[in-house]
């Protein structure tokens, strides 16, 4: 039986047990049986990525960590030549004449791209719904979503439709899928991976990470996926380091000394109670490995929300008037009108999440309410990452729920965007304050996977990535598989 | 028509917002040439098309640039400054925003000479200066039934310098707008090409009456891009605002363009209809942070100002105040000076036919000190021959104008053409001794005290030595002789 995560393919292509083809192949079949239902898929580039396992094959090893592995990318990272449609109508027939920064660095690694995968529209969302190709299903229970923005992501490697792919968290659209998929996600420090091709929701908040099975394998993909990219400014000016191999040789009490602070904040009453109990347990888990967990507050990270709902539209609002319908994508409208061209083209191409985002996002920088809203957000969010930056003298890590409840219902919540936006009241902090954020497989509510979340300083990627790797080889939540499914090559 | 001279009773306010296009090899935020006339669209990259995804990325020789004339206009060069988004819809910008630099601008303060004929000159104080990227063009008239969009310049690097309102007059205005280019090409920031809109205004104005403290409405004129136009406009707007205010009428708050085959404002949109740009901090670019050593090290690099070159000229050559301000109208005018002066060791030879001669020739062919037929070097040239006595003043000329017509370098010409002056006392020695004995009799009338006589003994030389005997020593020689 072969290990469905990455570091297990890559033992198994070295040895020969399998090819790049089969692999490959096998994928393409999971795909092809799962996705009509899952919908986790936009486009599959079956042919191309065979090609391109033929190629790996027939050089028999070598060419990168990654060397004949297929993943699956986000549908927002462009790729080129491969329509790229951010979840929306408006970019429906956009074909990118250029790669990602993220896809031609996971390239170079020898990745070959499967598929693009759904998403909620321009990454506003958290259930995958509001795509404009309707929701992802979660493999764990059909009726559920399996979160959001990364949902197809998250559901496709659930389902062993692909070993890995690759995400993007603003508000905590790579940690809250992962949570309710029962995957690890992970978001690295804001500015650790280059978000040059990446199509912006918000530029300060923004960041891609990965949607994978072990922390092993998220620390694999970051390997290729983090260092400094000169075509984006924001990317941080040092080079990424070598995480798998930070991870090499933990074993027994691996978090011995760790310091771990419980955020108080989050043990509130919006937080299901047995979400509540599944991470008291997980906090004596964490104090087995050895780790001296205390409790810690962040005054302000109740104010977290109402931040991230004003700074994300107001960037939103600016990053999506480049869709006019001037150059590229849906253009709406006849002849002969300008302004009825703007409007047709954006009333048709967004749907409805992201036309409020739009809206609200004018209105909070529009003259006379720029301070009350933008400015007095900015001051709060500086705030709220004195907050952790002064929680972290005394921890090394922060801990929490990733999400108030396991998967919720499709449909329970999209009436409701109070209701929907709260859900990530626990991931959106740490995407303020830019610090790297896993989300491990830490439990089970009623059959559904439940996620611990680990944050930590600015750029101590490995710390967290090594806190992550300790939890997964004491525990067995990350082995699970969704009811009635199984690694795809386990029959062979 | 150009009016001139005073066309209102009242006190005329104007402020200028002036763009210079940066000659940098690069668009403000991406790699693409941001060279003028290359085919519509053909100088855009997906950075400047505004593709998705794609990102911002400053260029340094801009920044350097826009501190260097910070330091140059003497204002203050902030350590810290912040690009921001100007938002607004239009075809031919292609992000939806405009990357600008809102309440931190990269220079603050400074100031500008203006001189206007017959007055003295004033020193303007600049408001700020700050960087931002250029839109790209709308074309009205290249498709039938159509709107074309040339993204070539969208994305060019520009400085936008903003005037305190200090200016009186369109004169005034003008000057202003002169002394900016003068500066910016003195440092070579830009290449001031007018025609290619490198150097363009937008004019605020208001009219108030002289005993009134505050100021009175302003409309702003956009979009101005020569001396004259900016000059023709606002005497066409001080007219229009003056009728206005003279009927009782009062003036609304608006923006106007300037028609010039009409020459004058109408209105373009109103303070109603004008945008709210929603400024912001754009969140794909950091705080640009200039290292004070990287400020010193631009300071240090900076060229010799023309006011500190004016007064070297003055101080240090002898020159007069209007020669030393002619010569200081460019950094080329000044460099061709200073070589033409040195290759000649004489600064006010090389100052008079460099007004003289060249300017005059420059001006016949229509061309710029920096294409000069003759170059500086070459002038020196002539001019040392001028100055060893070799070649006569009126010579000078003649071969000047050979050289002009690109017969070769002045000895050249001068050994082709035998212009050589002869000065050598032997060799003129010789020829006075066989003509003072050639003519006995005018000799005993010199010597009686016609002194008409001795204009007979010179002509007599010249004609010996085909002009070429140098007339200062003759003169000498013949007296000492007779």
């Amino acid at each position: 039986m072969i290990d469905f995560s990455l570091s297990g393919l890559r033992r198994a292509l070295d040895a020969g047990e399998i090819s790049s083809v089969e692999l490959t192949q096998a994928c393409l079949d999971r795909i092809e049986e799962h996705n009509p239902a899952l919908n986790a898929f936009l486009t599959v580039c079956g042919e191309a990525a065979l090609e391109q396992a033929q190629q790996a094959d027939a050089r028999g090893g070598g060419g990168g960590p990654l060397a004949g592995i297929p993943i699956a990318h986000k549908d927002i990272f462009c790729t080129r030549g491969v329509r790229t449609t951010a979840g929306s109508r408006i970019l429906d027939n956009f074909v990118p004449p250029y790669d990602a920064c993220v896809v031609e660095w996971l390239a170079g690694a020898g990745a070959i791209l499967i598929g693009k995968t759904n998403m909620d529209e321009f990454a506003m969302g958290s259930s995958n719904e509001t795509s404009y190709a309707g929701p992802v299903l979660n493999p764990w229970d059909p009726a559920r979503s399996p979160g959001g923005s990364s949902g197809g992501s998250a559901a496709a490697v659930a389902a062993g439709l692909v070993p890995a792919a690759t995400g993007t968290d603003t508000g905590g659209s790579v940690r809250q899928p992962a949570a309710m998929c029962g995957l690890t996600g992970f978001r690295p420090s804001y500015g650790r991976i280059s978000r040059y091709g990446m199509i912006a929701f918000a530029s300060s908040l923004d960041q891609a990470g990965s949607l994978t099975r072990t922390a092993q394998d998220a620390a694999l993909l970051l390997d290729s996926m983090a260092g400094h990219d000169p075509r984006d400014s924001t990317c941080a000016e040092r080079a990424g380091e070598d995480y798998s191999g930070a991870l090499q040789g933990l074993k027994g009490k691996a978090l011995n000394g760790v310091r771990v602070g419980i955020v108080s904040e989050f043990m509130d009453e919006g937080l299901d109670p047995r979400c509540r109990q599944v991470f008291s347990d997980n906090m004596e888990t964490l104090r087995a490995l050895g780790a001296v967990v205390s409790e810690i507050s962040l005054p302000r990270l109740p104010l977290s929300v109402p931040v991230y709902y004003v700074v994300a539209p107001a960037e939103c609002s600016s990053n999506l008037s480049r869709f006019d319908g001037v150059r590229f994508g849906l253009r709406g409208g006849g002849e002969g009108n300008l302004e009825r061209m703007y409007t047709e083209t954006r009333r048709r191409g967004f749907g409805e999440e992201v036309r409020r985002r739009v809206l609200v996002g004018g209105w909070v920088l529009s003259e006379g309410y720029f301070d009350a809203y933008y400015l007095k957000a900015q001051r709060v969010r500086r705030l709220l990452a004195a907050d952790f930056s002064r929680a972290f003298e005394s921890v090394d890590l922060l801990a929490g729920p990733t999400s108030p409840s396991p998967a919720f219902a499709i449909g329970e919540k999209i009436d409701d965007p109070i209701l929907m936006y709260l859900n990530d009241v626990y991931t959106i902090g740490a995407s303020l304050a830019g610090i790297p954020a896993i989300s491990i497989p830490a439990g089970s509510v009623d059959g559904l996977p439940v996620g611990l979340q680990l944050m930590g300083r600015p750029f101590a990627e490995v710390e967290v990535l090594r806190a992550a790797h300790a939890w997964q080889l004491e525990t067995d939540w990350h082995r699970l598989w969704p009811p009635g499914a199984s690694a795809p090559l386990s029959a062979a | 028509m150009e009016r001139t001279g005073r066309d209102t009773a009242f006190q005329v306010v104007i402020g200028l917002e002036i763009h210079v296009q940066l000659a940098t090899r690069s668009k403000m935020f991406s790699g693409a040439s941001a060279a003028f006339g290359a085919r519509p669209n053909s100088q855009a990259s997906l950075v400047d098309l505004g593709f998705p995804g794609t990102l911002p990325v400053a260029n340094r020789e801009a920044v350097a640039m826009a501190a260097r004339f910070g330091l140059a206009a003497g204002g203050k060069v902030a350590r810290r400054s912040v690009f921001a988004r100007k938002n607004y819809f239009y075809p031919d910008l292609p992000k939806g925003y405009q990357i600008s630099q809102f309440e931190l601008p990269i220079v603050s303060g400074g100031s500008v000479e203006v001189r206007v004929a017959g007055q003295p000159a004033r020193m303007i104080d600049l408001t700020r200066a700050h960087l931002e990227e250029d839109a790209g063009k709308s074309l009205h008239d290249a498709l039938p039934n159509a709107t074309g969009v040339d993204l070539n310049r969208a994305g060019a690097p520009l400085l936008e310098i903003v005037t305190e309102p200090q200016l009186h007059s369109p004169e005034e205005a003008a000057a202003c707008m002169r002394g900016i280019h003068q500066l910016v090409t003195w440092i070579g920031i830009s290449d001031g090409a007018m025609q290619e809109g490198s150097l363009r205004c937008d004019a605020n104005i208001s009219l108030k009456k002289p005993e009134d403290s505050e100021l009175g409405t302003r409309t702003e004129i956009k979009n101005l891009n020569s001396f004259r136009f900016v000059q023709r406009a606002l005497h066409s707007e001080i007219q229009r605002q003056t009728e206005v205010l003279l009927s009782g009428g009062t003036i609304a708050q608006e923006t106007r363009l300037y028609d010039s085959a009409l020459d004058t404002t109408r209105p373009m949109r109103s303070k109603e209809e004008a945008n709210d740009y929603r400024y912001f901090p754009d969140p794909d670019l950091p705080p640009l942070i200039l290292e004070p050593e990287f400020i010193e090290e631009l300071k240090r690099t900076l060229p010799e100002l023309p006011a500190e070159r004016r007064a070297r000229f003055e101080s240090g050559y002898g020159l007069d105040a209007g020669d030393a301000r002619r010569l200081c109208e460019s950094r080329a005018s000044a460099d061709y000076f200073e070589a033409a002066g040195e290759a000649c060791g004489d600064m006010l030879l090389a100052a008079r036919w460099i007004s003289g001669e060249l300017a005059a020739a420059l001006n016949r062919d229509g061309l710029d000190i920096a294409n000069s037929r003759v170059s500086a070097g070459e002038l020196g040239m002539l001019l040392s021959r001028l100055a060893d006595g070799s070649l006569s003043g009126k010579l000078g000329k003649e071969v000047f104008q050979a050289m002009w017509a690109g017969e070769g370098s002045a000895d050249g010409i001068i050994a082709k053409r035998g212009l050589r002056q002869i000065s050598d006392a032997g060799e003129l020695k010789d020829i006075i001794g066989g003509i003072v004995a050639g003519h006995p009799e005018q000799v005993r009338q010199y010597r009686d005290g016609n002194e008409r006589v001795f204009g007979f003994f010179v002509g007599q030389v010249m004609r010996a030595t085909r002009g070429q005997a140098n007339p200062r020593i003759v003169n000498e020689l013949l007296r000492k002789r007779l």
